[in-house]
């Protein structure tokens, strides 16, 4: 098991990527965060305090569950649904979908086939907390927070005070997982 | 849970999960695209061989909303009238290619023998005087909107609860789910052992009105011998009935349910069923969503063998 960020790492790659998504868009107006259930919920939420700390004012920040949208339903055990809430008609936005980590991207593509139900934003990107590679289908992030190059056969985990009790990153081989 | 056939069994967890999942697609049904693809390429058949609209097309739209086909049977234009067997019957639409099937029978337990006879789902829409397990969800939950929870609320159950799957699934449910029921009916109309219920009895609607957080309708049922019981319908109504000077006495935040189909002026007056506070058609919207939440806990997914 190696750790890949400690807390310390994770809010300076908040800070940094809240910067980036002021500079590319040109400030906060007409942009909603969208977490990816569950672990893109309240990182959503922390990049939401960020860009209102360096802005002053509120962005629009929701919850985004795929869970009915992804390709391999059959090949996964049953899980319960989490919560979809959005701020508001999406119409007309800039939609930052918010994720701990991509991987293949098919979260990302069922994402945006949710995002397609609900309204039709004017442009959306992809805010990741850690890119680990691997994509089978062709996204890519528009903010990272760490590249961190890995085997398929290891597994990323990324964990948050909120759910978890603890702020970090690690990798760990599937034989020790 | 490989099956969906009563409530009975089921924990507050269980039923609680159902319900939060029902949470989630009541705000799928309210997106501007209220369809989701999670069963895509799966074929839901409603086998309804008692009739039902409201059910059935409940059952219909909530396959339709998660992408699923369905393929439905109605007794009346079917091989049963030329006198093929149940068993054939089922057997054959399966055979088209089915993944669930949604039952509906006069015969109390059918669906339990459909679910003996084919390996896949099999979900009960009413069978007999039995169980309606989804009614029991969906009452649940507008109930459940309404308060927040279920605990402690005072529930009340007026009418033919004798002859009525849906008092029976509705009483399992809501006490499950930690409310206090009474059944409200004259003694004809009452379990023939109250005991078995977990639930009191009164024989007098008058004397027990005013505690209601919920006052649940029910139909009289003139289909299941629940009219020949009564010497006439307006005695039913002068002693039973939910007329607008009964709606006046209840709790000021109390609501009305009934699962329909209504008789206005009969077990319910008019003015009572139009009223806010009767939150019938929220019933109906609500049935699709727990419908939708129990199709996609059965077939969204691995199967649990």
């Amino acid at each position: 098991m190696a750790h890949v960020m400690d807390g310390g790492d994770m809010d300076r790659a908040i800070r940094r990527i809240a910067h980036e998504i002021l500079e590319k868009n040109r400030g906060l107006e007409d942009i909603v965060l969208l977490g990816i259930q569950t672990r893109g919920v309240p990182l959503a939420e922390r990049l939401a305090l960020a860009l209102e700390g360096i802005e002053g004012s509120a962005v629009a920040a929701g919850s985004l569950d795929i869970g009915l949208y992804r390709d391999d339903l059959d090949k996964r055990p049953k899980t319960e649904l989490g919560a979809t809430k959005v701020p508001g008609p999406i119409g007309g936005k800039t939609v930052i979908l918010v994720d701990d980590v991509l991987y293949t991207g098919r979260t990302i593509r069922a994402a945006l086939d949710a995002l397609a139900d609900i309204g039709r934003p004017n442009r959306v990107q992809l805010a990741a907390l850690v890119d680990r590679g691997h994509r089978e289908l062709p996204i890519r992030p528009d903010y990272v927070g760490k590249n961190v190059p890995t085997s398929r056969n290891e597994r990323i985990s990324v964990r948050l005070v909120e759910m978890d009790g603890e702020d970090g990153v690690v990798i760990e081989s599937r034989e020790e997982a | 849970m490989n099956h969906f056939l009563t409530i009975e069994g089921l924990t507050a967890d269980d039923l609680n999960g159902l319900l939060d999942d029902a949470d989630e697609f009541v705000e799928v049904l309210h997106r501007p695209i209220p369809k989701v693809p999670a069963l895509r390429g799966k074929t839901v058949a409603t086998m309804f061989f008692e009739p039902s609209t409201r059910t059935k097309m409940s059952f219909e739209k909530a396959a339709k909303a998660l992408s699923a086909d369905t393929m439905s049977f109605s007794p009346g234009t079917s091989s049963l009238s030329k006198g093929e067997s149940l068993k054939d019957t089922v057997l054959t639409v399966k055979a088209m290619g089915t993944d669930a099937m949604v039952v509906r029978h006069k015969a109390t337990g059918a669906p339990w023998r459909i679910a003996e006879w084919i390996d896949q789902p099999v979900l009960n829409a009413g069978d007999g005087a039995h169980q309606h397990p989804t009614q029991a969800l969906l009452d649940s939950l507008t109930i459940r909107q309404h308060f927040g929870t279920l605990e402690g609320l005072k529930i009340g159950i007026v009418g033919d609860i004798r002859h009525s799957r849906v008092a029976r699934s509705d009483i399992q449910a809501f006490s499950t789910l930690g409310a206090d029921v009474t059944m409200v009916a004259p003694r004809t109309l009452l379990p023939v052992d109250p005991h078995v219920f977990d639930a009191t009895a009164s024989e007098n609607l008058d004397e027990v009105l005013e505690d209601f957080d919920v006052v649940y309708v029910l139909r009289v049922q003139a289909e299941r011998g629940g009219a020949s019981v009564f010497p006439s319908l307006s005695e039913y109504t002068d002693r039973y009935g939910i007329t607008k000077e009964r709606f006046a006495r209840l709790k000021p935040e109390a609501i009305v349910l009934h699962p329909g189909p209504m008789n206005r002026g009969v077990e319910i007056e008019g003015a009572v069923a139009d009223d806010p506070r009767a939150l019938i058609l929220d019933q109906v919207f609500n049935g699709v969503a727990v419908r939708m939440a129990v199709l996609f806990r059965l077939l969204g997914g691995e199967r649990n063998e």
